[in-house]
């Protein structure tokens, strides 16, 4: 990946992360995540991860975003918007990001890689990534993918029982 | 000039700042062009000519939450067709069988949300 694409990238994801963590309308605050996702997209289109992007398009940036501005829909948005950004446990909140911060810097120095396994970086394009995925969910992995089926289904019932008022 | 692997993408780029430029051109001459004279009354929210009695934004039912929740859930489910298709031709009949299956067991979640009037409006 270009150096100044991951550069501007990086830079784009930290800016809008910002600004939707500081907006007080949580409408602004959703739009500008919005954007930041689709940087993200991009991001893992340059590692060669498409099908992740794809992912990141239509499941993050359409559905999950959508959730979120119904969200906002049902609370009282005037009310949020009157009272401060931040409650008073930032300075806190800030101490435990910068240790991490500090934690990640000391760590990545002493990274000793580990073993390749067999989807390197070559394997995975020369039969893109999207073609791996499926290749490997839909054989090796078909009972974790049964399975998501059954959790969606649980998440379908879930949904239907807790937000419908009376159930017929 | 972006690297190699997202030289596919570049058509996507210019589709997305021919878009964006074509969005904010419109604003600014429309800005440009009309006349701008405001008044209290023009500046109000259209309400069929009355008076606007309650702000436009209130507490909504949580049922329509519902729809928003579903969409999100047949939207993963969706997702999973994508591999699906792009392997089909190399794995065949073994696939078909577990994506029907896979459909078949939303389907339950699906003829529930029918059956449940999820889908009503009310």
């Amino acid at each position: 990946m270009n150096p100044y694409l991951f550069g501007y990238l990086g830079a784009a994801i930290l800016a809008l992360s910002a600004l939707s963590l500081t907006r007080k309308n949580p409408v602004h605050a959703v739009l500008y995540m919005i954007v930041m996702f689709f940087h993200l997209a991009v991001l893992y289109l340059g590692l060669g991860a498409e099908f992740l992007a794809a992912v990141q398009i239509i499941v993050y940036a359409g559905a999950i975003l959508v959730l979120f501005l119904f969200v906002i829909m049902v609370l009282n948005i005037k009310e949020e918007m009157e009272g401060e950004r931040f409650s008073g446990g930032w300075p806190f909140g800030i101490a435990i990001a910068s240790g991490l911060f500090l934690l990640v810097v000391l760590i990545t120095g002493n990274i000793v890689p580990g073993q390749q396994g067999p989807y390197t970086p070559g394997v995975i394009a020369a039969q893109t990534n999207t073609k791996l995925v499926g290749t490997l969910l839909y054989t090796q992995y078909i009972f974790p993918f049964e399975i998501a089926s059954l959790i969606l289904l649980v998440a379908v019932v879930g949904a239907i029982v807790l937000a419908k008022k009376k159930l017929r | 000039m972006p690297g190699h692997v997202l030289s596919p993408y570049l058509p996507i780029l210019v589709l997305m700042i021919i878009a964006l430029g074509f969005g904010l051109g419109s604003l600014v001459a429309g800005m440009l062009v009309r006349p701008r004279r405001p008044y209290p009354e023009k500046l109000m929210p259209y309400e069929s000519g009355n008076p606007p009695v309650d702000e436009p934004r209130y507490r909504f039912s949580v049922k329509f939450y519902i729809v928003a929740m579903l969409f999100v859930i047949f939207d993963v489910e969706a997702i999973f067709l994508y591999p699906w298709a792009v392997t089909f031709d190399k794995l065949g009949l073994y696939a078909f069988v577990e994506m029907m299956l896979f459909i078949a067991i939303l389907m339950v979640g699906y003829v529930y949300a029918w059956k449940k009037d999820a889908f009503r409006w009310e």
